[in-house]
């Protein structure tokens, strides 16, 4: 099972606990290359953290991630980026005092060390980048706004262009279209379907409509353990997942 | 320069001609010599802009660097003047007369390279520089900032002042190293020599100015201002946060410090009275009033608040205190932005207006690559 | 350094060092215990928390003097009297700061600490112009001025068990007031969540003003001890307040355990080296130590582990 050309993404036995209490317990789960899977599961059933432990914001207590065949649990941060995964944060998380413009070259990848940042250049490739990602996320008049003046979904979109620029193998979004109105998130799925050619998304959401409408495969998170994994289908008339969700 | 737009040549035009050109017409050498004075704290200035205005990192030591910048320059000078025919009449001649009165009889082996001028000079910034690396390397890697930094650069600078008092046969302890002469042979004490110092001094800091403008507009100084917003963000976008911080911490630090050695050569001595807590803090306040997000406020902030200071002194030396105590808490609660803010809300539109209109205006963080940028993205 | 010194000497040198030390450590303890509150529960960093403490020092000092004019026959008892005065004098006085002040910046701690500056600058040029700059002494009662001998060569202060025992009961009145009144705890809910306290029925305007006022107050009991071991004068309190920051950091800002561990560590390693060296290259030391063990364990001593 475990030959690194089956998976972009590997979880083995994955354990972080926080003065005894044990968020996630022993996870597994297996990301495939162009794949978009979608964590569900009720509140508290761990599933930021889950992605905290990928992305290296929180260090886990046990257990592997193997990403390319890399072991992410031994690398910090800015390392997990550059090898390739991309995280959005539950809230926007954008530099309100920057405009869309900065916000998006911030984040394109190159230039990255301090001296790379200051003889950094703002030449045709990065505008062309920009504005290319810009007309992708909807914002392409919106360059020279502070991002301040965004509506929340625009900010949401933002941040996806923030990750879309870095061009990750592995996209990991934590709940993309909380929030947003109606056409806003029918404007997001179209531009998730779009922007998932040659990568894996990792997204956790609660809105069933939307899960339904992106995911290839759901994993059901509960109390830090995955209890149901599959299709929407076997996932719903799973009785387990049915059991959490309505049985208390 | 294309990290300038108009108007900051405009501002830059404007600082170097009062800076060079007014305020030595107007004032006598005295109080020429003075202003010099503080325009050496406009150097701090400059890296608190850097350093808490742009990156959120608020340092309460500063002094520390200003200080060592000064003790460097300080300690080359009085070596000069120590030679051994000015000072025969010590018990161990040709060693400082402070050494001397602490019977200390040769001369202590950090002191030794301060013979040369050269070593001096890169000496003066990498010292500091060296400490505030240390400092930043041990304190941001492990994710230390905000308010616990900056107690712990108060504390440092607390241990300096304590260690330069204390260690009175090393380093003049309380009066300092005073009683400087001639650097390189060159007499610093008549007039004409200040007036020269001044003029260097000037031109220094408008290099500075230059220097800090750069740094601020390139994507480093955009950096910067993401991270005090957002700093997981920048991390999460592939940057080791603390190699910015590490490196912005040392640039103010590196600056601190010309203007601690500009301070010792227009002033004439280094004491620890400019090392401590309180100078620390009060070259915070210098910047706050100036306006901590914009480099040319803070300078006059500098010159300003120094200029009061002096002006109250010379009259109501006791009312000082209370203006300045009350020039923290109004900056604070009531003018964060400082002058700058108070120039940006009410001037600035005004000098929009004035200026010929070339381009749509756009907002004040994009400005920096306006000719380029703004044809393909602003319509 | 230790040449010339006997063992026994050494030993009673410890002692009545260590002695020595303590009442350092109750001025410490104090000023800590009450910037703990400050700072670790409020998340306000208080620099003129020292010149409330010099507050407390002067209201010591004129109780001292209006107990010498008015009523000499109860000299004996007039410490008590002013310990009461400097808390409720203090502590006033730092409610009047946090409705004035404070209330205006509990979102910019790093401009709360500009603020107090100023503010410490005022009260110090305010010292000084009611009091004078120069240092002022308070007379002690005859019975406080003794020395308890415990052994042959070692002695101790009385006024210095007395202080001991105020610190003891004021550190016990925090503990009780922050774990077993549950007032810790209304205090971080307000931190945490203003909107949300108040919605639950917590009144917050209320808990800020008393919580900053308990704080300010403790540091006025602090001035009331310090004017025993030290002189009183406008700027006395600058010198303890980085001293007190480093306690309250050191202990883990949000542990009152911590803070007391760390008073006394710090205090009794400053006041044992000061025998031995000159009292500036102790506290340069100490200083550096706590410096240097803050950058190896930046959350402090105590702490929990909690999720960020």
């Amino acid at each position: 099972m475990s030959s690194e050309t089956d998976f972009l993404l590997g979880v083995e036995g994955l354990t972080v606990s926080f003065d005894g209490f044990k968020a996630v317990d022993d996870l597994s789960f297996y990301l495939d290359r162009n794949e978009i899977r979608v964590i569900i599961g009720p509140n508290g059933a761990g599933k930021t953290t889950v992605l905290d432990l990928i992305c290296g914001r929180t260090k886990a207590t046990g257990g592997s991630i193997r990403f390319k065949g890399r072991e992410l649990t031994r690398m910090k941060e800015h390392e997990i980026v550059r090898a390739g995964v991309g995280r959005k944060f539950q809230t926007p998380s954008i530099y309100e005092d920057l405009t869309v413009f900065e916000n998006l070259e911030i984040s394109f990848p190159r230039g990255r060390s301090v001296f790379g940042a200051l003889a950094f250049r703002r030449d045709a490739d990065v505008k062309d980048r920009v504005e290319q990602i810009a007309r992708d996320i909807f914002l392409a008049d919106r360059l020279n706004d502070l991002a301040e003046y965004l509506s929340h979904g625009q900010k949401q979109w933002l941040e996806i262009g923030m990750l879309l620029i870095q061009d990750p193998a592995l996209m990991m979004l934590d709940e993309p279209v909380a929030g947003m109105s109606v056409s806003e998130r029918k404007k997001t799925a179209e531009l998730l379907h779009r922007v998932i050619q040659d990568r894996s998304v990792l997204v956790i959401e609660h809105d069933m409509d939307f899960v339904g409408d992106i995911a290839h495969k759901i994993t059901v998170l509960h109390q830090g353990r995955v209890i149901s994994e599959g299709s929407m289908a076997h996932v719903k008339a799973d009785p387990k997942v049915v059991e959490v969700y309505l049985g208390h | 320069m294309t990290f300038l737009n108009r108007k900051d040549i405009a501002a830059i035009a404007i600082l170097a001609v009062l800076l060079l050109a007014v305020l030595p017409l107007c004032l006598d050498p005295f109080r020429l010599n003075l202003v010099g004075k503080y325009l050496t704290y406009g150097f701090v200035a400059l890296g608190l802009v850097l350093c808490w205005g742009d990156a959120g990192i608020l340092s309460l030591g500063q002094g520390i660097f200003f200080g060592l910048g000064g003790y460097c320059m300080a300690m080359y000078l009085k070596l000069e003047a120590s030679s051994p025919e000015a000072t025969k009449i010590q018990s161990t001649p040709g060693i400082p007369d402070f050494m001397d009165w602490n019977q200390i009889t040769s001369l202590p082996l950090f002191w030794r390279p301060f013979h040369s001028l050269a070593f001096t000079i890169v000496a003066v910034p990498l010292v500091p520089v060296l400490l505030a690396l240390i400092i930043g390397l041990a304190m941001f890697k492990r994710r230390v900032g905000g308010t616990y930094f900056a107690i712990i650069t108060q504390a440092v600078a607390a241990i300096l002042t304590i260690l330069i008092i204390g260690q009175q046969g090393y380093t003049g302890g309380v009066n300092g190293i005073t009683d400087l002469r001639t650097l390189n042979g060159w007499d610093i004490r008549p007039d004409h020599a200040k007036i020269v110092l001044y003029f260097i001094n000037g031109g220094l800091l408008i290099v500075c100015v230059l220097l800090a403008q750069f740094v601020r507009r390139s994507k480093l100084g955009r950096i910067l201002v993401a991270m005090r917003d957002k700093e997981d963000r920048v991390r999460f976008s592939g940057y080791d946060v603390a190699n910015f911080k590490i490196f912005v911490f040392c640039l103010a630090a590196g600056l601190a410090a010309i203007g601690g050695a500009m301070f010792t050569l227009q002033v004439g001595f280094m004491s620890p009275s400019f090392v401590g807590i309180v100078p620390s803090i009060e070259m915070v306040i210098f910047c706050a009033v100036g306006g901590r997000t914009s480099i040319f406020g803070a300078i006059y902030g500098a010159l300003t608040v120094n200029w009061a200071r002096t002006t109250f002194s010379e009259g109501l030396p006791q009312l000082w205190l209370f203006a300045m105590g009350s020039l923290f808490i109004l900056v604070v609660v009531v003018f964060p932005d400082g002058l700058a803010g108070i120039y940006r809300r009410y001037l600035d539109p005004l000098v929009d207006r004035m200026l010929p209109p070339v381009r749509r205006r756009i907002p004040v963080a994009a400005v920096a690559e306006t000719p380029q940028v703004s044809p393909t993205f602003a319509e | 350094m230790l040449m010339g010194y006997s063992l026994g000497d050494i030993g009673s040198i410890m002692a009545m060092q260590g002695f020595a030390g303590l009442s350092l450590f109750s001025v410490f303890l104090l000023m800590a215990l009450g910037l703990a509150i400050i700072f670790g529960q409020m998340g306000v960093i208080n620099m003129a928390h020292g010149e409330f403490m010099i507050l407390g020092a002067y209201v010591t000092y004129m109780t001292s003097q209006v107990f010498t004019t008015y009523l000499p026959s109860l000299f004996a008892i007039y410490f008590f009297v002013a310990v009461v005065l400097a808390f409720c004098v203090a502590g006033a006085l730092g409610m009047l700061v946090e409705w004035a002040l404070i209330r205006h910046l509990y979102r910019r701690p790093l401009d709360t600490l500009l603020a107090t500056w100023g503010l410490s600058l005022i009260l110090q040029q305010v010292y000084r112009s009611v009091f004078g700059a120069r240092e002022v002494g308070v007379d002690q009662p005859e019975w406080m001025m003794g020395a308890a001998s415990m052994t042959d060569t070692i002695q101790i202060p009385i006024n210095g068990l007395i202080v001991m025992a105020l610190t003891a009961v004021i550190s016990v009145f925090v503990f009780l007031l922050i774990y077993w009144m549950g007032w810790g705890k209304r205090v971080r809910a307000v931190m945490s969540n203003r909107a949300m306290a108040g919605a639950v029925g917590i009144d917050t305007e209320f808990v800020d003003r008393v919580t900053f006022g308990i704080g300010c107050g403790i540091a006025g009991v602090a001035g009331s001890a310090f004017t025993m071991i030290g002189s009183t004068s406008p700027t006395a309190g600058q010198l303890y307040i980085v001293d007190t920051f480093l306690v309250v950091v050191f202990g883990g800002a949000q542990s009152l355990l911590g803070t007391i561990a760390s008073a006394f560590t710090i205090s009794q390693a400053r006041s044992t080296m000061e025998f031995f060296l000159s009292g500036s290259m102790a506290q340069v030391i100490v200083l550096l130590t706590v410096v240097g063990i803050l950058m190896l364990r930046p959350q402090g001593l105590f702490v929990l582990k909690v999720r960020r």
